[in-house]
């Protein structure tokens, strides 16, 4: 092979990419191994810790996926794990692919890759999202996907759902819609659609996803932008990559997969879930001011598949907790919601604290004033953003049961109507965040 | 007789104008020193607070509960407070200087004490603000993490967090300042005794139950039930 046949199968690397193998955070064995592997099409990211349960599955059916959807594409599987103590990451790696041929008469014409590295867990989800950009941008792979190595349910047919779009259509950044039942990931109806749909503008029905693809473009637009180690490398990306692609005007578009496998949580789970995820949107919300503050309205995204469906079968929720510990933490947190919210707020959710079961009821202005008085509060650090983050958790259960209670014996589409007018609340009220916001 | 009247008084007359005539100076420089001093005082209370001002040490000092406690006392704001402790501490110490020109005997071992004092009580202050900081942000955090985790009585919680760095931090203030050494260390050693004490057995008493679901859910595998709010909230 001529030199100049060489340089074309391994250009020279670009600038950021020798920065990328200097910096510290790439293992020395994970830089070997994607120098190894040269160059990819498609890379698809799997953070794992302890998930030996479910990810062999998960790996078959990524596998099962490229052979089906992208045989001729060169491949790779980047397992990025978090010190699994149950032999996850040697599971991922140990899958042969030969199983995949025997059982769907399918064969890849190129090497499908699979390599794994771990990191520190204390680094938490955002570092385990810049290695898998990194990676990307080290095997100059077009089209990355990342995948939940809790979703018990995948289908290789997710794989051609987040990754066609940004593999043929030229579309930067696909995030996925599911059949959910209605009152999974209340969090994401209640406050972080309506209030990032509200707020930038972008009808995203799962900003904060754990399956979704990007290109290798907006990846590295990402990984430049991103200012590291100023606070990232504690908290989940997943949101910001979202508001990213929103803010850095990317093409967007949903892509419908089918059923979100329901993940039993406990009720300790909630303040983390409300620090990657709520944390990540009101901290994004000041960089990216010039940008929401002009915004007005909220505009559609174009989805691939039917649209986001509810199920309605029977789920045990225990209302009376919830409402209890809405009710007991106003009472004692009295003093922390002093320092967030206004007086005429904090004095309507104190009445609505001492309500029966009955009467009870969390409005939605209300609901939307007090998020919003919380993202302007932790604009300004009225006290540790931390301890602003924790104190939603009580008033984010009352909000919670009033979702419940309100959508009991409510169809999919009734439903779907009140997470609507939820969201059209948020849009309404936007006036009143810049307000507070500048307050 | 009449002429050493006369003389005595002269003599006293000319001791008294040669005294204030010495001593005449000594007020003058003792004047200058103190309206020097008060000039460069002003400029250090200004200064201060605008640089209080700056690093937004009200917020501060609002987040350690400094802030609610002057509110009570009527008294300013922590940055206004410290920007004239500033100002007279300064002009004090300008006045003290005037006064040991004056060579009053007895005051310049008084005045080199005061000044020994000084930076004694700066560390104290220093470890005061951030004592009652440290004391605030713990027992908030205290108080979210019993509240969402459904403890009981997280307010009693956080305040006896608060109370035992207080207390903490009020012997160390008063070791640092040299009062009351042995009284202090006595008194602390006991009010953490008992508060300790009083731990070990409400913990006994109260937390049997507690204890005993915890080692059944942790070494049994009992299923919590009760506990959870089946409702994955992402």
């Amino acid at each position: 092979m001529s030199q100049n046949a060489i340089m074309q199968e391994r250009p020279i690397p670009l600038l950021s990419e020798i920065k990328l193998a200097e910096e510290s955070f790439l293992t020395d064995d994970l830089l070997r191994q994607l120098i190894n592997i040269g160059e990819v099409d498609i890379l698809v990211g799997l953070p794992t810790h302890n998930n030996v349960k479910t990810v062999g599955l998960i790996v078959q059916q990524i596998q099962s996926g490229i052979l089906r959807w992208f045989p001729r594409e060169r491949a790779a599987i980047i397992n990025v794990d978090a010190g699994s103590r149950d032999g996850t990451p040697e599971l991922v790696t140990g899958i042969s692919i030969d199983d995949i041929h025997r059982a769907s008469n399918l064969y890849a014409l190129r090497t499908l890759h699979s390599i794994s590295t771990q990191y520190s867990s204390h680094t938490a989800s955002g570092g385990v999202l810049r290695i898998i950009l990194s990676a990307a941008e080290l095997l100059r792979a077009k089209a990355c996907v990342v995948m939940s190595p809790e979703s018990s349910n995948v289908e290789p047919e997710w794989l051609s759902k987040l990754l066609m779009p940004i593999y043929k259509d030229g579309v930067d950044f696909v995030t996925p819609t599911y059949r959910r039942h209605k009152f999974a990931g209340i969090l994401i109806t209640n406050l972080l659609y309506p209030m990032s749909r509200a707020v930038y503008g972008v009808r995203i029905r799962e900003p904060y996803a754990t399956e979704f693809g990007f290109s290798g473009r907006l990846g590295s637009q990402f990984l430049g932008q991103t200012s590291w180690g100023s606070g990232t490398e504690g908290s989940d990306l997943e949101l910001r990559l979202t508001l990213a692609a929103i803010t850095g005007g990317c093409r967007v578009s949903q892509a419908f997969l089918g059923g979100k496998a329901h993940v039993e949580r406990r009720a300790a789970d909630l303040v983390p879930a409300l620090r990657q995820t709520v944390g990540s949107l009101f901290s994004a919300l000041e960089p990216d001011f010039p940008f929401w503050s002009a915004a007005s309205g909220s505009q559609p995204v174009a989805t691939t598949g039917p649209e986001p469906e509810f199920t309605l079968e029977p789920l045990r929720v225990n209302r009376k907790r919830l409402r209890e510990m809405f009710s007991s933490g106003v009472v004692e947190l009295d003093s922390v919601f002093q320092s967030i919210l206004s007086p005429p707020t904090l004095e309507e959710i104190k009445r609505i604290a001492v309500l029966g079961e009955d009467d009870f009821r969390y409005p939605a202005e209300l609901w939307v004033r007090t998020v919003y008085e919380f993202a302007a509060a932790y604009h300004k650090s009225v006290i540790n953003r931390d301890h602003i983050i924790q104190a939603l958790a009580p008033l984010f259960r009352g909000r919670a049961f009033m979702f419940v209670v309100e959508n009991r014996n409510s169809s999919a589409d009734q439903v779907e109507n009140n997470i609507e007018s939820l969201c059209l609340e948020f849009e309404r009220l936007k006036p009143y965040l810049l307000q507070m916001w500048n307050g | 007789m009449r002429e050493m009247i006369i003389s005595e008084l002269t003599q006293a007359m000319h001791e008294l104008a040669r005294g204030f005539a010495h001593f005449l100076p000594r007020l003058m420089v003792m004047l200058i020193l103190a309206f020097v001093g008060w000039l460069i005082a002003y400029v250090v209370k200004v200064s201060l607070r605008s640089i209080l001002r700056l690093i937004r040490f009200d917020k501060l000092s609002e987040n350690a509960g400094a802030s609610q406690l002057l509110n009570k006392a009527a008294l300013p704001s922590s940055s206004e407070l410290l920007s004239r402790f500033a100002f007279w501490v300064a002009w004090l110490g300008f006045i003290l200087l005037g006064v040991s020109i004056l060579g009053i005997f007895g005051l310049e071992e008084q005045i080199a004490r005061f000044f020994l004092f000084l930076p004694r009580l700066f560390v104290a202050l220093f470890i005061s603000f951030f004592g009652l900081l440290a004391a605030g942000f713990f027992s908030r955090a205290a108080l979210l993490a019993a509240v969402n985790a459904n403890l009981p009585s997280p307010r009693l919680l956080s305040i006896a967090i608060r109370a035992i760095i207080i207390v903490f931090v009020l012997s160390v203030v008063f070791e640092e300042l040299g009062l009351a050494e042995q009284t202090m260390l006595v008194a602390f050693g006991i009010a953490f005794g008992a508060l300790m004490l009083g731990f070990a057995i409400a913990f006994g008493l109260g937390g049997r139950d507690l204890a005993r679901r915890f080692l059944e859910k942790r070494f049994v595998g009992e299923k919590a039930d009760e506990n959870e709010d089946e409702l994955s909230p992402l």
